[in-house]
């Protein structure tokens, strides 16, 4: 094959279509123009990396910058902000921050812990199963990257109005996709969120939580160091799938040229995944690799460059060398490629073969495709001719950085001056309308596509407020999560909504009887060339960096996900925040259902009548206005405390945090749980006591409720005695009468009879259908 | 004791096999499926997932694995071999167990506790168990639903060799609510529910599952 058979336009040097782009015609033609804008590169970006080169960039040189360089990869717009976060007091749980993969925590024992969300919001929209799947899968590998074993996942969805077509399209789609991906790997997933809202509509967001442990010794870092150290390529062959997946490589312009050959979203294969997990955990164990990092958005441009980045020399590829599925690949398009399943590993010259057998013998297909050199360049040849000749901080850590302009919404004094209803004409009616509207009704018709139980150390999974895994069998150490982002309160106060949410994830990990400990967040927002939308970002960011403070957490790093907006509508700004806690003793876990009859339900903290935001302004009277509820850190922070200890004490028999749809919400889906009822009596007015949603409050049961009210009279949480469990229905003394059966068919039928009734149909194959044996 | 639980690729229940193999008391031998050594174990237990991803059909490649020969050679010979899920459709596979494992007849993964019958309490898996008790324990597959022709299935249900059924709904559409079947001398059990996500209070949603691996360390005591 000669070098210039099979070139694409990402290939050939500006104007000569038969002639592979090479360092050397760069510096021959220095002049020629080049399709930077068509790259979504700006002008001045595009001079920057003429200035740092000192000449014009060869054409593949071009497109690993333009990718690199994109919002996804270098964070642009959103750095300047994220610096917040970094400027948080120094945790001493933290073992690796922001920077790396994911952050590591550590949870005692010798234990440590890695955790990170990340979106895959626009794929999940184009193609919603293998979207949603390949976000399971490029989250996982970076848990993996640090050497950890992947033990869970999580998944936080958002969709267009429930009933709108589009999203009959979408949901089903990205459910399977996450539960098939994640499903075929071995890992439970564990909780997460469902929500509508027409804001979505033709944004859906998807966003994927991976945790893995590791022992604090058995820490991967994503560098290349050690001149002569191999560079090896290993998993799947590489493919035209997923090209520019992250920039806009797939852009109308170059789409225009020809036909689109390959679709730009990824096509997973969890086998290939599983495998490759297996293969890791093996060389890391036996010390085989000096530095690691998969291969995901922007592909071998950006795991090289990183890796290179990261060290203290240089790198040189060898691009033949790559294993391709389709031998039409041209350089640039191998350099670009997504294809999942793939990781690349640093090794001594010596460790070489012992690598390769383990790779053998799971049947994972691995390559060294170069070498770590003494320069400062990162190099890549292809056919004998050098086509990338840069330094490596330039691609991976110099991006560009804007201070992009900002606005207050203008439409926001008027918003929050719009106060929501705050009477209810028929609470019975409005209880029922909230529980089986599409965000508070039961989400098993989802959940139910999901494995919770492989591994065999999930404690408790949806539905309940976390999950909570046991990672020691010996101590019973375990630990627990929570992923929160109501996005109705970020619209109305973005800088108050995302410290809500944090609390909200906080407490949820607390009821479960969870110390909490880390953060991390998945920030979703429309577009930060949109000056509300970055106010609006901004307010988040530093919104979360002061809950962080107050609360005493570090954040352990994130991810942020632009442009989520259709034509000059953004989605409302949708901070999803997770929240990790440890448990000295998983056995003290607190679940959210009743068992047991005759026990107390109390309910801690303080209601007043807040309803901006609320499910029951949004469900019943179609209302987003006014402030959300009153953000008191001291409050949770003292719930937390005193959640924590009462379920080291064994004095709680269930929590359940009270958050979205408010008392009514949090007892149905405790009664529900084990079909235990309950008579109540609520004090104060009955519409702000059942469906207000004033924060740092949660309702429990116990069979001590003088021990409970005494340690948090010691704590200062006010406490409300409701009544007691047992019976058929949930009695509200005076207001209303609920019998379970009529709930539980209110809260169950709403996600079957819109996205389809999956029971199956029982019976016999018909004779004849089937050979005979 | 000893009791071999193998590991093919993409198996995926294969650390908790070996957590119930544990908890009832015998040794747990990782088995690897390309080695022609069963390491004179005294049972077999295939567990859970999607070995070699699912592809051709669930079970069908990991049935010609090295080490599988010599599990058919072994089961001929009165070894017990236990088939969960991925393994019982590993089992029909290699002919050890009639039947198939098809697609879900609703067509999506189901994952739900689920009510099982036990109607054989004599098999070499089964005997720590009751005729007729009912039993909970997970269920999690895309492919479960049981299929075999009528005439297959009327002689099986005459021969008894139904181990377990599915009560209080069918998951996945199995013909006549079959959950698990046996072979014609009761010691080689296929099972679509997982009783090694049975074995702990803490984790499972009861600890009937453990019963499986208790019947059978009786069954080699007799034997």
């Amino acid at each position: 094959m000669s070098a210039t058979e099979g070139l694409s336009e990402l290939d050939t040097a500006p104007g000569r279509t038969n002639r592979l782009d090479t360092v050397e015609l760069a510096a021959q033609h220095p002049d020629d123009e080049q399709p930077y804008a068509e790259l979504g590169l700006k002008e001045d970006e595009y001079a920057r990396i003429r200035e740092i080169l000192g000449r014009r960039p060869t054409t593949a040189e071009l497109a690993m910058y333009s990718v690199m360089w994109s919002e996804h990869c270098s964070y642009k717009s959103s750095k300047v902000h994220l610096s917040r976060f970094g400027d948080l007091p120094k945790s001493d749980a933290l073992l690796v921050g922001m920077g790396e993969n994911a952050g590591v925590v550590d949870v005692g024992e010798g234990w440590a812990v890695t955790f990170k969300v990340e979106s895959h919001n626009h794929p999940s929209y184009v193609e919603p199963y293998q979207g949603a799947a390949t976000g399971v899968g490029g989250i996982v590998r970076d848990i993996l990257t640090m050497g950890a074993r992947p033990i869970a996942v999580m998944d936080s969805l958002r969709f267009g109005a429930a009933d709108a077509p589009d999203t009959a399209r979408v949901l089903p789609g990205v459910v399977a996709g996450v539960g098939g991906y994640g499903n075929c790997l071995g890992l439970p997933n564990i909780g997460g969120e469902l929500l509508f809202d027409e804001t979505y509509a033709g944004n859906p967001l998807v966003n994927a939580l991976c945790v893995g442990v590791l022992r604090h010794e058995e820490l991967q870092l994503a560098k290349a160091e050690g001149t002569g150290n191999k560079v090896v390529l290993f998993g799947a062959r590489t493919g035209g799938d997923g090209i520019g997946g992250v920039s806009v490589l797939a852009s109308e312009t170059f789409d225009a040229e020809g036909p689109a050959k390959r679709p730009a979203v990824q096509v997973g294969d969890p086998f290939t995944e599983k495998l490759l997990i297996e293969a890791c955990l093996e060389i890391f164990a036996a010390g085989l690799v000096t530095g690691i990092q998969d291969l995901g958005g922007a592909g071998i441009s950006c795991a090289t460059s990183e890796l290179a980045a990261a060290g203290s020399g240089g790198m040189a590829i060898d691009l033949d060398a790559v294993p391709l599925r389709d031998s039409t690949l041209t350089p640039a398009e191998i350099l670009m490629s997504e294809s999942q399943e793939r990781m690349c590993a640093i090794v001594e010259p010596g460790k070489v073969a012992d690598f390769l057998a383990v790779c053998a013998k799971w049947d994972v297909l691995a390559t060294v495709i170069g070498e770590v050199t003494d320069g400062e360049r990162l190099t890549i040849d292809w056919h004998g001719e050098r086509i990338v000749d840069v330094p490596p901080r330039t691609v991976a850590l110099e991006g560009p950085r804007y201070e992009r302009p900002m606005a207050r919404p203008a439409d926001l004094d008027a918003l929050q001056a719009d106060a929501p209803p705050s009477s209810s004409a028929d609470l019975r009616a409005d209880w029922l309308a909230v529980v089986s509207s599409p965000d508070g009704a039961d989400k098993s018709w989802v959940t139910e596509q999901y494995d919770r139980y492989v591994r065999g150390n999930t404690v408790l999974a949806q539905p309940e407020d976390a999950g909570v895994l046991r990672i020691d069998e010996s101590s019973n150490l375990g630990i627990a999560l929570s992923l929160d982002g109501n996005a109705r309160y970020a619209r109305l106060d973005p800088y108050v909504g995302a410290q809500l949410n944090l609390a909200e994830a906080y407490r949820n990990v607390a009821v479960s009887g969870a110390k909490p400990l880390a953060v991390t967040n998945c920030l979703n927002f429309g577009s930060p060339e949109n000056p509300e939308v970055m106010w609006q970002f901004a307010e988040a960011v530093r919104g979360l960096a002061d809950g962080c403070r107050e609360l005493g957490l570090p954040v352990t790093g994130g991810n942020v996900s632009l442009y989520n907006q259709t034509g000059d509508v953004a989605i409302n700004p949708t901070p999803v925040i997770g929240v990790l806690g440890v448990h000295a003793d998983v056995t003290r876990r607190v679940p959210t259902g009743w068992r047991a009859d005759g026990e107390s339900v109390l309910l801690l903290g303080e209601t007043r009548p807040e309803f901006g935001g609320s499910a029951w302004a949004a469900v019943v009277h179609g209302h987003l206005g006014g402030l959300p509820p009153r953000l008191d850190l001291a409050a949770e922070r003292a719930l937390g405390e005193l959640l924590v200890s009462l379920s080291a004490d064994g004095l709680v028999s269930s929590a359940h945090d009270l958050a979205d749809g408010g008392l009514a919400q949090a007892l149905t889906e405790s009664a529900l749980r084990y079909g235990t009822g309950a008579r109540l009596s609520v004090p104060g007015d009955p519409t702000a006591s059942l469906f207000g949603e004033s924060v740092a409050r949660v309702v429990l049961t116990t069979a001590d409720p003088a021990a409970v009210r005494a340690a948090a009279d010691a704590a200062g949480v006010p406490v409300t005695e409701l009544g007691t469990t047992g019976g058929d229905a949930l009695v509200l003394e005076g207001l209303l009468e609920l019998p379970l059966d009529e709930l539980r068919a209110a809260w169950t039928a709403t996600l079957p009879a819109l996205f389809g009734n999956p029971e199956a149909t029982v019976g016999s194959i018909p004779a004849g259908t089937v050979p005979t044996s | 004791m000893r009791i071999g639980v193998i590991t093919f690729p993409g198996s995926l229940d294969d650390v908790d096999a070996a957590r119930a193999v544990r908890l009832a008391g015998a040794e747990p031998v990782s088995l690897w499926h390309g080695d022609h050594d069963l390491k004179d174990v005294d049972a077999v237990v295939l567990p859970g997932g999607f070995s070699y991803g699912d592809y051709l059909r669930a079970g069908a490649i990991a049935a010609r694995s090295p080490l599988m020969a010599d599990v058919v050679a072994a089961a001929h010979g009165g070894l017990p071999v236990l088939g969960i899920c991925n393994g019982f459709q590993v089992l029909c596979e290699a002919g050890l167990l009639p039947g198939a494992l098809t697609r879900n007849s609703h067509l999506h993964f189901r994952n739900r506790d689920q009510g099982l019958l036990v109607e054989r309490a004599d098999t070499a898996w089964t005997t720590s168990f009751e005729q007729g008790q009912r039993i909970v324990v997970p269920v999690k597959n895309g492919e479960g639903r049981y299929v075999a022709a009528d005439a297959d299935l009327d002689r099986l249900e005459g021969e008894g060799r139904v181990v377990v059924r599915y009560v209080d709904g069918n998951p996945n559409g199995s013909s006549r609510d079959i959950a698990g079947v046996t072979s014609a001398d009761g010691r080689v059990v296929g099972l679509m529910p997982h009783p090694e996500h049975a074995v702990e209070a803490l984790t499972g949603p009861s600890v009937d599952g453990l019963g499986f691996f208790t019947s059978v360390l009786t069954a080699m005591v007799a034997a």
